[in-house]
């Protein structure tokens, strides 16, 4: 599990939240508090990766994160190529190594990796040549640690501080790897109390042993909360037995303006994208003031800056 | 052939003898212990010094991955392994490709097998025809052809009329059923126990009431059919005190542990290492610390090495997409000791799991040195150390949990009918 940290006590990978160590999350958070500065100045690059080739290498598709990915990359002057490796290799039966160990070999200096099973990014690590680094975008259901960093750094922009908040994060717990992450990053900072509200048949065995409180009616869940994480719930969970109907679902569980309300007056409402509206949350609170998740898109290229400029940064 | 064995220290289970004494071999067969027949002139001599002498072990789950997956590993090669690991008997599950459903199939491994003059193989034949759990095999043809049990390895086995059936079939002819407990539905998707490590590694769990559930049916029909049932490599607490509870009631039912489950927990699986992705998955702490107990009071009869040789490129995958098991015949005896060791349990105790206990399961008359008894040996040093690693394994699977693990206890002879089978270096 070290493996992502190297000897020198340097991130080597990033490939799971746990374990880091809190002064970790902070300077990767600071670093990336710096970048947001370059976002959005009239030239958006410094050149801090010139020549560094970075493959985003997605065996499952996705829009938001590898364009943001990209978008981090360039602006960090490095050189991207996007590889939808769904529809290629995989399909001719090349393995996972395979494809990395091809793609090493044209001197790739990172690879961001999105994969369909958990571990996958592990896997990737354990056999990459030393100089190389890993950045996990998503492993099955296991971990999505960039995403984490964001909300934290959208979590410490609104509210400072992580030592007095209440944070709840809601929906298909069980599935997300948001989720583990989340839950990985606010216990590392020293978030009190976090909560996890869903189903039943949504949340994973022995989820409290992870350090959180489970609850499974919305409005005790969110009463006085200073965050809410909202999670996104897939299509495919109406079958398989896991929940009857996307009406019941909001109705119970689903984010409206009324359950807000039982929060605290000035709690923020995050979602890692993309939503389904009137599912897991209701418009009028999507768009409404205690939304930010725009804000969490702006600064997810500048947390993924920053992750990549202290992993291959000279 | 006429052999020697001396200054060993027999070790026999079956007639709870342990203590210094030499054997003396003719004719494939133990002719006397102590004194040597008159007349006797050894063609060979094996000074077993420092050396304990018991029964070939008997292993009653290992899959030679003939016929169909001779990619993964052959006869020959888990042979040498098996003979390598003092293993003189073996059971083989059906599920090769074909499964081992006809007649001719069994009497064909029964052959490759007898013609590399090596361990001893019992094949389990397919309960239902290809195993998929509709229509019953030729189970007393099949019985002929050398089948000494019948099973439906790992495959489904989920209606209950057919499993009733198969079992009433195969009572009438006295024929046992081994069956590993686990419902399909509830472990369909998954791949380790659910549990804290797999939620916190977002794998897909496998409840420990997919064995309870599926143990409660097996036993209920077992009450019904009277059939004598072995339960294979049971996994949780809560199995072991349904089994403690079916003995105690009466019911003929043994019951086998896979060596792996002695000393791991679904803890080892660490970082996703799919070493230790196996059937039925590794479970919590509590249920290995249960398992070991069971072994050691008798709930659970014998140890089996549940040994599944898989090639290097299925284990470098992603957990869950890499291929279950884990290679163990040459780890069988030094796992046992390390229980046997760290639960105090007598040598002679300990051997009875792997020897004379299983052996009995399978009904096959052997795990025990007396004269007249098959000269079936495994002579190891129960104080040499081993490195296990991939050049030290004579199996084509070199996937174990254990690789880099130093274990004690090393074969240094194994004898099959009287011949000198296997002999270690050094």
């Amino acid at each position: 599990m070290q493996r992502q940290i190297n000897k020198n006590g340097e991130l080597q990978h990033l490939l799971t939240i746990e374990g880091l160590p809190p002064s970790m999350l902070h300077h990767i958070l600071d670093t990336a508090e710096s970048f947001v500065s370059v976002t959005e100045r009239e030239v958006k690059k410094v050149p801090l990766l010139r020549g560094k080739a970075i493959f985003n290498l997605f065996f499952e598709p996705s829009t938001r994160t590898r364009t943001t990915f990209e978008i981090a990359a360039k602006r960090l002057s490095a050189d991207v190529i996007n590889l939808n490796i769904s529809a290629s290799s995989q399909s001719k039966g090349e393995t996972l190594l395979d494809t990395v160990n091809n793609l090493s070999a044209m001197h790739a200096d990172m690879f961001i990796v999105r994969h369909a099973m958990s571990g996958a990014a592990h896997l990737i690590a354990d056999h990459v040549a030393p100089e190389i680094h890993v950045i996990n975008a998503g492993d099955g259901r296991h971990a999505h640690p960039t995403q984490a960093l964001l909300d934290m750094y959208t979590i410490r922009h609104f509210k400072r501080h992580f030592h007095e908040l209440k944070v709840a994060i809601v929906g298909d717990i069980m599935h997300s790897r948001v989720a583990r992450s989340q839950i990985h990053a606010l216990t590392t900072l020293g978030v009190p109390e976090v909560r996890v509200i869903a189903p039943k048949t949504l949340l994973p065995k022995g989820v409290e042993h992870l350090g959180v409180h489970p609850y499974h009616d919305l409005a005790k869940g969110l009463k006085d909360v200073d965050v809410l994480l909202m999670l996104r719930l897939q299509n495919e969970r109406m079958q398989g037995a896991l929940l009857p109907s996307a009406q019941e679902y909001f109705k119970y569980y689903g984010l409206t303006p009324e359950k807000l309300a039982l929060a605290k007056p000035d709690a923020i409402v995050m979602h890692p994208g993309p939503m389904n509206r009137g599912i897991e949350i209701d418009s009028a609170v999507a768009d409404g003031p205690q939304s930010v998740i725009l804000p969490q898109v702006t600064f997810g290229i500048a947390v993924r800056m920053a992750v990549m400029s202290i992993l291959a940064g000279s | 052939m006429k052999i020697h064995i001396k200054n060993g220290r027999i070790v026999d289970p079956k007639n709870r003898t342990d203590r210094a004494a030499d054997i003396f071999i003719a004719a494939g067969k133990v002719v006397s212990i102590g004194e040597a027949p008159q007349g006797f002139h050894a063609n060979q001599e094996i000074d077993a010094q420092g050396l304990v002498v018991c029964p070939g072990l008997v292993d009653l789950a290992a899959r030679l991955r003939e016929p169909g997956y001779e990619y993964r590993a052959t006869l020959e090669s888990e042979m040498e392994a098996a003979i390598a690991g003092g293993i003189t008997s073996l059971s083989c599950p059906p599920d090769t490709d074909p499964p081992l459903d006809e007649p001719g199939l069994v009497e064909m491994l029964k052959f490759r097998a007898r013609s590399l003059n090596q361990a001893h193989v019992f094949p389990v034949g397919a309960l239902t025809q290809g195993l998929k759990g509709e229509n019953l095999t030729e189970m007393a043809e099949l019985r002929d052809a050398g089948c000494m049990a019948f099973s439906h390895a790992d495959r489904p086995l989920d209606n209950a009329l057919v499993m009733m059936r198969a079992m009433q079939y195969a009572a009438t002819f006295d024929l046992s059923v081994w069956l590993r407990a686990q419902d399909a539905s509830l472990s369909r998707i998954g791949v380790a126990h659910e549990g804290e490590v797999a939620t916190r590694l977002g794998l897909p769990g496998i409840p420990t009431c997919a064995e309870t559930i599926a143990l409660s049916k097996i036993l209920h029909l077992a009450r019904e059919t009277g059939a004598r049932i072995h339960i294979c490599r049971i996994s949780s607490a809560e199995g072991v005190d349904m089994l403690r509870q079916a003995k105690k009631d009466g019911l003929p039912v043994t019951c086998d542990v896979s060596m792996n489950h002695l000393h791991l927990s679904e803890i080892d699986i660490g970082f996703f290492n799919s070493h230790c992705h196996l059937i039925p998955p590794l479970r919590s702490g509590r249920d290995r610390d249960a398992l070991r107990r069971g072994l050691k009071d008798g709930v659970i009869d014998a140890v089996c090495s549940d040994h599944c040789p898989v090639d290097d490129d299925a284990k470098l995958l992603p957990f869950a997409e890499a291929e279950a098991g884990a290679t163990g015949l040459e780890l069988l005896l030094p796992l046992v000791l390390k229980w046997a060791e760290e639960s105090k349990i007598p040598l002679a105790d300990a051997l009875s799991r792997i020897t004379s206990l299983p052996a009995a399961i399978i009904g096959i008359d052997s795990g025990g040195i007396a004269p007249g008894d098959s000269a079936d040996l495994c002579l190891f040093d129960p104080n040499d150390y081993w490195m296990v690693e991939a050049k030290s394994l004579k199996s084509q699977g070199k996937n174990t949990p254990f690789l880099g693990l130093e274990l004690r206890g090393r074969v240094k002879y194994t004898l099959v009918g009287g011949h000198v089978v296997f002999k270690a270096n050094s």
